[in-house]
């Protein structure tokens, strides 16, 4: 997935540069002030929970939002002032369908191949996303899955330079899911830049050379999944009898333990070795039966579990924003 | 945390992205691709070809066999051709435009287009297209059914006939795109169907408005499907080019292009 840090960095310019993103709908703030740079060729998620704000970030790469503050770059180019000539070298996947109901998957695809110099086949996708079956299928009887593969393809067929993908397993069974991954890959084989949006951790870990972690229109954590990770922040989890006296665990490790629930602790620190060595002996001290013991580096779903929940802590109230969108737009 | 924010640079990229020759959009060819799509989902429609050609040509037909309504002195069908030529357009131009594009816009269809590199004047252009095919299949059909079974005989008007449907089509259409583009899909399939049947009744279309209240005839002339009836109608009896009702006609148009540019919504 991620390369090694001696490739060398050719000077390309970014495939997308967002500076101070803003973007309100009302009184929600939806982005709020976003720093984020894509390279050519690198895969990109953004993962945060619903209402975070990925989908307006998007939205105004794609040209279909007017930022309220900051500058988005896509290409070199302002996806709105310059639509024209970004937009053949963009490929969209949107949350919702966007097809016409009574319409084929085949003469959707053929459709908008029509709209590029120099498409991709669309017979030969209609095969790879898996969808030649479903040929005769209109659009409206489609499945879930299916409705989303040919989103997909819809999205792949005029060879893009810049694949955006908004949510594109949700909904998926896991076989659809590891295809829909499949296909990604291959964008990534081909030099293709791809911003997807998720709330699958795994899709981002398994997916991107970068994560960017947003809550409520902030840019909370960016980095590798490996550098999210980080193997420096290494942890102990184990079960034991509740209610034990973690202020005393602690000064004995000299690293905070803490009681995630009854029964259930996490430790977290440097040197796992020495870790255990310490907790085996407090724990014989005091007396305490041990159940499971693991030591681990923390799964993104960790990092991002923490980030989140310290990010939606303090300010209460927290309108959907999408709905506040709707409200304003309408 | 800051160090993550910031201190995190990009691995490094995949082999340079392959070089793209042309990236231009083929205009032409993607409009009438896109016309062709929109036809293919009319004739899929059975709502569709209801309303744009079972409804004309039914009105057409019961009502130059089965004398019932208040022709004037005319012959029912001299005066009903006019009539359903005018039916034919809004029916076309506002009740399937306005119901296929506010559906289209509801399921978001208007959006992803929005997001190819079909332009917006090429969607609006590529509607035309499908628009025009389609009125001149209806119209074939009632002209070639109305001269041949139904024995009408016009005293002139072929060449007010294309102007008339040329900027009636322009004007209906105008005013489908601008309920499409600022109703809800539910709504807009009311109103249209709703506003249809009033343009029945008073614009004088299928019986002579004389028999209706004036004040009623009255506001039904200056509806523009009752204003393309009359402009078709003079000219069909060979008296020329009804400019005062043409220029309501055009004035239809002008007005709901003006509101439908500002007001037109593409997403759902």
């Amino acid at each position: 997935m991620s390369h090694s840090a001696s490739d060398p960095v050719p000077p390309s310019p970014p495939a997308i540069e967002l500076v101070g993103l803003t973007k309100r709908y009302g009184d929600t703030v939806a982005v709020d002030g976003l720093d984020l740079t894509v390279h050519p060729g690198e895969t990109l998620a953004l993962l945060g929970p619903n209402g975070a704000g990925k989908t307006t970030t998007v939205e105004c790469c794609e040209g279909y939002r007017i930022p309220d503050a900051g500058q988005v770059r896509v290409l070199g180019l302002d996806p709105r002032r310059d639509g024209r000539r970004l937009r053949p070298r963009l490929g969209l996947m949107l949350q919702e369908g966007g097809v016409y109901p009574l319409a084929r998957p085949r003469e959707v695809l053929h459709l908008f191949a029509r709209f590029h110099a120099e498409p991709a086949d669309p017979d030969d996708l209609l095969e790879r996303v898996g969808l030649a079956e479903a040929d005769r299928t209109r659009f409206r009887d489609l499945s879930g899955g299916q409705k989303q593969r040919l989103s997909l393809a819809l999205a792949l067929v005029g060879r893009p330079e810049i694949v955006f993908l908004d949510e594109p397993t949700a909904g998926l069974d896991p076989a659809a899911r590891r295809m829909t991954w499949e296909h990604v890959r291959e964008l990534q084989a081909d030099g293709v830049t791809v911003v997807l949006t998720t709330h699958l951790l795994d899709e981002a870990e398994e997916l991107a050379d970068r994560v960017a972690i947003i809550d409520r229109g902030r840019l909370i954590a960016l980095g590798t999944p490996d550098e999210l990770t980080h193997a420096d922040r290494e942890e102990l989890t184990f079960s034991a009898r509740p209610g034990l006296d973690t202020e005393s665990l602690s000064a004995a490790l000299e690293v905070p333990a803490v009681e995630l629930r009854p029964g259930r602790y996490v430790v977290h620190g440097e040197n796992a070795p020495r870790l255990i060595s310490r907790l085996a002996g407090w724990l014989e001290e005091h007396d305490v039966r041990l159940g499971e013991l693991q030591a681990a580096k923390r799964s993104l779903e960790q990092v991002y579990l923490g980030l989140t929940e310290d990010a939606s802590a303090p300010s209460g109230g927290d309108p959907s924003v999408e709905a506040a969108r709707r409200e304003v737009e309408a | 945390m800051s160090s993550d924010l910031h201190g995190a640079d990009a691995p490094a990229p995949r082999p340079d992205p392959p070089a793209r020759a042309r990236r231009g959009t083929p205009l032409l060819g993607a409009i009438l691709a896109q016309a062709g799509m929109e036809l293919r989902l009319l004739f899929r429609s059975p709502e569709s070809l209801l309303v744009t050609l079972g409804i004309p040509v039914g009105v057409l037909v019961f009502f130059s066999v089965v004398d019932v309504l208040p022709t004037g002195d005319e012959r029912a069908v001299d005066f009903l051709v006019p009539g359903v030529i005018a039916i034919s357009v809004a029916a076309t131009g506002l009740v399937a435009v306005a119901i296929q594009t506010a559906f289209e816009r509801k399921y978001g269809v208007l959006k992803r287009l929005g997001g190819t590199p079909l332009p917006r004047a090429g969607y609006l252009a590529a509607k035309g297209v499908a628009v025009a095919a389609t009125l001149t299949i209806q119209l074939l059909l009632i002209v070639v059914l109305a001269l041949t079974v139904l024995d009408w005989r016009p005293a002139g008007g072929a060449l007010v006939l294309p102007v008339a449907v040329l900027v009636g089509a322009i004007s209906h259409t105008a005013i489908g795109l601008l309920l499409a583009g600022s109703l809800r899909a539910e709504a807009t399939l009311a109103v249209t169907n709703g506003l249809f049947l009033v343009l029945l009744v008073i614009s004088g279309v299928t019986f002579d408005p004389a028999a209706l209240p004036d004040a009623l005839a009255a506001v039904g002339r200056v509806l523009p499907t009752g204003a393309l009836a009359e402009v078709v109608r003079v000219g069909a009896s060979g008296g020329g080019l009804a400019v005062g009702s043409l220029a309501v006609l055009a004035g239809w148009g002008a007005a709901a292009i003006g509101v439908a540019s500002r007001s037109f919504r593409w997403e759902p």
